[in-house]
């Protein structure tokens, strides 16, 4: 009775196939209209070189087949609507439904990119009034909204300064970068053809003035730079910074992963910041959708916008919008079209929601939520730059890590208490880092469950690192073997 | 604001508990003259009401009451309802990039059944999860190359999409990388014998786009052979993959990328979309972007896992093979979900009903005087179409017909004023078409009494 | 695991083992300790020259890179193409089987600075404390 019983819970929530196990032939999720044209024989059109008789491997299966497929697929997630989601440098803050919504209306999700620009003023009003909304809280003079992800806002922003230099006569050879940095900066700076110099953080894990100092000669481009950093703290000599580099002839970049911290209370350009990227899946709520899209537009004070990506969205003196596409300093394009137009949608129905005071209101929260964490379990956790954070705190694994227990280790024994793990093992600053970011989107009570869950957690490595060590035990499957995925990587189906 | 759980007397209890005495003291770090006096200028705070509003005026300044036969890497194609259903889900589009395999297996085996697909339509031997889009795949699959071959230039048709060319010329213009063009044949096709001339020991990679910025397919297997020959890789960029459903994939090819938007993903004035890339597995180490691998759990249960990441940003910094971070994963679960519903009759059967509606409007376009369409390649849903006359009065002329006539190509092409590139989907009705060749009739009637019809035999000198 | 006494060692944790003019280099069993388990090995072809304190390939595990670094200049002799095969093999046996490459010494004073077992032991206990 009782096997009777698990085989049944197993086949609905545990045990879904791939769809190419479900396929039997003949089965299609789809019915046609009836052509309304004399059909073409494709064979002949085509030659026998050209025509393709069969897709081998396709699927086929029923309309309600695939619809529970990946229904049961969806469970096996976690998301921002499931509960907290304190990933930190992700910003996992509600996404709101109405911005699905206007996303989805007909002539903003049904307009081709090439439609004549009098039957686009729509959409072109959407880009130009969020990149007006953006340059405003940012301070910055000017955006473009055609990089499609973080990643290729840096990208674009790296070019841009390096077009400005070459004007100036030397694009120099080297770019700054802090030790704290995400990643994908060092990459992107590589592939914009500069080579990356690291500058170590001091003890507050801030820019180290002298080390900048030496570091910034004329052979230098640039810093690139994250504000508040990836520990949540603000730098505090970010205008000497900026001096610094300015008085050596470079431009001061700066990563805006971390807007969350800022919006309404301190912009970027105040602070000497010459380029900086935003991410729309960050601070203005488009969803990260399992992994993108994101949207990464690229704000610049005035003396670089002739550089700025083509074409650029501008308001004509009558009222109407029009794409400019003569820009002969411009960079040229990064991406076809205009950028990711249906985040743009979003995080204007975002910002439009909010006004000034709940975008301010937003920030304070977020604020707010990782103060209070980081209050609440300081006396269980190692904080390894103990000082007041903006949106995010990051405690160190070192106490767990001598009972054997390191920092993703307590990271999927969270899975079982309900919450998504915060950020393991980065900034690669700190020894075993915990990097927590709550946003705004977490009320006290799911914090105060959070922070119990740490805290038994914590005395859980005290009693029994073993039982720790292998967690989760809740969910679909323990953990997996990436080592045998890695050495011989299976990365599609093949009939048996 | 609606959008946040904390009451104030929640927060009054969390400031005390922080030791702070007001909320200004939590931004104590950030000094005083670099703080933002008074209120950001921004329209707001709007209601639900209020934002549906917002954006419904703005919806309504649209093309929406309009036929589009526009395509030149974006397409129309009908999109089932399932597709919506299934991807607002929160569990799916709430969610982050599969780091934490254990609670991310719904994204992560939806994210291996795309690539499976790509691999299938294809033929090639692996696919990664996704890229932003069409032409910075195609790039991507360039810098692949690039680095593959550690050789310095590349060959691209001319034929291939001028946006992806622009993307690409951005993004080598800093690495010494030399990028020549091919000019295109009298058939629309690139100009083989130029190609031929043009390849050398030195040469990375052949890029071509097939069907191409004209609709016409390319001689791939010919182009492989010419690239071979000289140790090059072949590029073969593909922007619209519905074709694939009756049409045979590029296996000559060493690396396939593209725009797959066509499954499931609306035109969305150009974005978000889905670039994919996928190539032969012996250079798997040298792809770009996330990869999602099959493994087995402590209890040797079918799991996934994001793998190879050893290839990316987040591990190899400066030295990845690529700066990218993000994938399209929720637009790459709509194209899964896509073909899912199609399946292998429904895929052939929408590329059916492609090629005949394209085929029909080429027809009955050519049954009008001093019409012609110049390109004799075969084609799939698009081709190009010389007018009698001024192009952009013949698209002025069907946009009283509320028909949006296709895409005037002398923007990107200037030898080819008075050509218009076209694309009939599926979504085109017959009486639509008949409409649009009614416009023309009466065009070219106009035309031909003003007596200024041109001449519409010679097959458009290529120009690079 | 012991440290063969026969073996000199280096500070990025590779050791090397002399036979006449013959080096045959691996990585330290601290540094495959350290990297985990070991997913790709990325060596250099027969014939390439490798030069002292310079990389001339990449040891993976699931989440790390780490450069491999010649502690001598040589041409390869030769490529172990069982830790290609299977790398896990440097988890399993690093100072044995796992051997990465051997090379033709060109200049035997490149190993005057190298760490005996006893010193690299010595060494690592230092590291191991930070």
């Amino acid at each position: 009775m009782e096997n009777r019983i698990r085989y049944a819970r197993t086949h609905v929530t545990r045990n879904e196939d791939l769809i190419f196990e479900r396929t039997s032939p003949g089965k299609s999720g789809v019915a046609l209209p009836p052509l309304d044209v004399p059909s073409a024989p494709a064979n002949q059109i085509l030659g026998a070189n050209l025509y393709r008789d069969d897709v081998e491997g396709f699927p086929e299966v029923s309309e309600l087949e695939v619809l529970r497929h990946f229904t049961r697929l969806s469970t096996w997630n976690y998301g921002v609507d499931t509960g907290l989601y304190p990933l930190g440098s992700c910003t996992m803050k509600y996404n709101p439904r109405v911005n699905e919504v206007v996303a989805r209306l007909d002539g903003l999700a049904t307009d081709h990119p090439y439609t004549p620009e009098s039957l686009a003023q729509g959409c072109l009003k959407v880009l130009y009034e969020t990149a007006r909304c953006l340059a405003e809280i940012t301070g910055m003079d000017a955006v473009t909204l055609q990089p499609a992800a973080g990643a290729q806002g840096e990208l674009t922003g790296i070019l841009m300064i390096r077009a400005c230099l070459a004007e100036r006569g030397n694009p120099r050879r080297y770019m700054l970068i802090p030790d704290s940095a995400h990643g994908t900066n060092p990459a992107s700076v590589h592939t914009s053809g500069y080579e990356v110099r690291n500058i170590k953080s001091n003890a507050q894990g801030c820019v180290d003035l002298a080390e900048l100092g030496r570091a910034m000669t004329e052979d230098v481009a640039g810093l690139m730079l994250t504000n508040p950093n990836t520990l949540g703290i603000f730098e505090v000599q970010i205008r000497e910074i900026a001096d610094r580099v300015h008085a050596r002839g470079g431009l001061l970049y700066m990563d805006g992963a971390n807007m969350n911290a800022l919006v309404g209370v301190a912009r970027p350009a105040d602070f000497g910041v010459d380029v900086m990227h935003l991410n729309l899946h960050k601070t203005f709520t488009t969803p990260h959708g399992g992994g993108g899209p994101g949207s990464g537009p690229v704000a610049v004070k005035r003396f670089l916008e002739p550089y700025l990506p083509a074409p650029v969205v501008e308001q004509t003196p009558d009222g109407r919008y029009r794409l400019d596409s003569d820009r002969p300093k411009s960079i040229g394009r990064v991406r076809a079209f205009y950028g990711n137009f249906g985040m743009a949608v979003r995080a204007l129905a975002y910002i439009l929601a909010n006004g000034p005071e709940g975008l301010r209101q937003t920030t304070e929260d977020a604020v707010l939520n990782a103060n209070y964490i980081m209050t609440r379990l300081r006396d269980v956790y190692e904080l390894p730059y103990d000082q007041p954070c903006l949106h995010e705190c990051v405690f160190s694994d070192r106490r767990q890590a001598a009972r054997g227990v390191r920092t993703m280790d307590i990271a999927k024994r969270l899975i079982d208490y309900g919450f998504h793990p915060y950020t393991a093992a980065f900034p690669l600053i700190v020894s075993g880092a915990l990097m927590i970011e709550p946003t705004e989107s977490a009320g006290k009570a799911e914090l105060d469950a959070f922070i119990e869950a740490m805290r038994a957690i914590a005395a859980e490595i005290d009693e029994d690192p073993q039982f720790v060590l292998k967690a989760p035990y809740s969910t679909r499957v323990s953990r997996l073997d990436e080592a045998t995925a890695a050495r011989t990587p299976i990365l599609r189906w093949k009939p048996q | 604001m609606r959008y946040l759980p904390n009451s104030p007397a929640e927060r009054a209890a969390m400031l005390e508990a922080t030791g702070r005495r007001s909320i200004e003291e939590l931004f104590n770090q950030i000094p005083e003259y670099l703080k933002l006096r008074g209120q950001l200028n921004l329209p707001g705070p709007l209601s639900e009401p209020e934002i549906l509003e917002f954006f419904r005026e703005a919806a309504s300044r649209s093309s929406r009451e309009y036929v589009s036969l526009l395509g030149a890497g974006a397409y129309t194609h009908y999109r089932p309802v399932v597709i919506d259903a299934l991807i607002s889900r929160g569990e799916f589009f709430t969610a982050y990039t599969p780091y934490q395999a254990e609670l991310a297996q719904g994204t992560l085996q939806a994210m291996f059944e795309f690539q499976t697909l790509m691999t299938q339509l294809t033929g090639m031997e692996v696919s990664n999860a996704s890229l932003y889009d069409g032409s910075t795949a195609t790039t991507e699959a360039v810098l692949m190359a690039l680095r593959i071959t550690h050789r310095e230039k590349v060959i691209v048709a001319h034929t291939l999409h001028p946006e992806y060319r622009q993307v690409l010329a951005t993004y080598v213009q800093q690495q010494g990388i030399e990028v020549a063009e091919i000019p295109y044949a009298p058939t629309g096709q690139v100009d083989l014998p130029k190609l031929e001339a043009a390849l050398s020991p030195e040469t990375a990679a052949v890029v071509v786009q097939s069907p191409n910025f004209f609709g016409a397919l390319e001689p791939v297997r010919q182009v492989a052979e010419l690239a071979h020959q000289r140790g090059a890789l072949l590029i073969v960029s593909i922007a619209e993959p519905l074709s694939l459903g009756i049409i045979q994939p590029p296996r000559e090819a060493d690396i396939v990328s593209g725009e797959a938007q066509s499954f499931g993903v609306p035109v969305a004035f150009g974005g978000p979309y889905l670039g994919f890339l996928t190539c032969r597995e012996k250079f798997l180490r040298q792809m770009p972007g996330r990869l999602v691998g099959q493994t087995t759990d402590a209890e040797g249960r079918r799991g996934f896992v994001l793998t190879l990441a050893t290839r990316e940003q987040h591990i190899r910094r400066e030295k990845a093979t690529s700066n990218i971070c993000t994938n399209q994963s929720l637009c790459a679960l709509a194209a899964t979900i896509y073909l899912c519903l199609l399946g292998k009759g429904g895929l052939k059967s929408v590329a059916e009903h492609n090629l005949a509606k394209a085929h029909y409007a080429a027809a009955q376009l050519r049954a009008v005087p001093d019409v012609g369409t110049p390109f004799a390649a075969p084609f799939f849903n698009e081709f190009v179409v010389k007018v009698p006359g001024s192009a952009e009065e013949l698209l002025a002329a069907l946009r009283e017909e509320r028909i949006i006539g296709g895409l005037a190509l002398e923007q990107f092409y200037p030898e080819l004023e008075s050509h218009l590139l076209i694309c009939a989907t599926e979504t085109i009705g017959r009486a639509a078409i008949d409409r649009m060749c009614e416009v023309y009739r009466r065009f070219q009637a106009r035309a031909n009494t003003q007596g200024s019809a041109p001449e519409i035999q010679s097959a458009p000198a290529s120009r690079n | 695991m012991s440290y063969p006494p026969e073996f000199l060692y280096t500070k990025d944790h590779e050791w090397i083992r002399v036979d006449e003019n013959v080096g045959t280099i691996g990585i330290t069993d601290y540094a495959q300790k350290e990297l985990g388990d070991i997913v790709y090995v990325e060596l250099p072809k027969v014939g390439d020259h490798v030069t002292a304190k310079e990389s001339f390939g990449t040891v993976e595990s699931v989440k790390a890179v780490s450069e491999i670094y010649s502690p001598v200049d040589g041409e390869v002799l030769a490529a172990n193409p069982k830790v290609q095969a299977s790398p896990e093999l440097v988890n399993a046996d690093p100072h044995g089987e796992a051997w990465l490459i051997q090379v033709h010494l060109v200049d035997r004073s490149d190993l005057e600075g190298l760490m005996t077992a006893e010193e690299y032991e010595a060494f690592i206990s230092q590291e191991k404390a930070h």
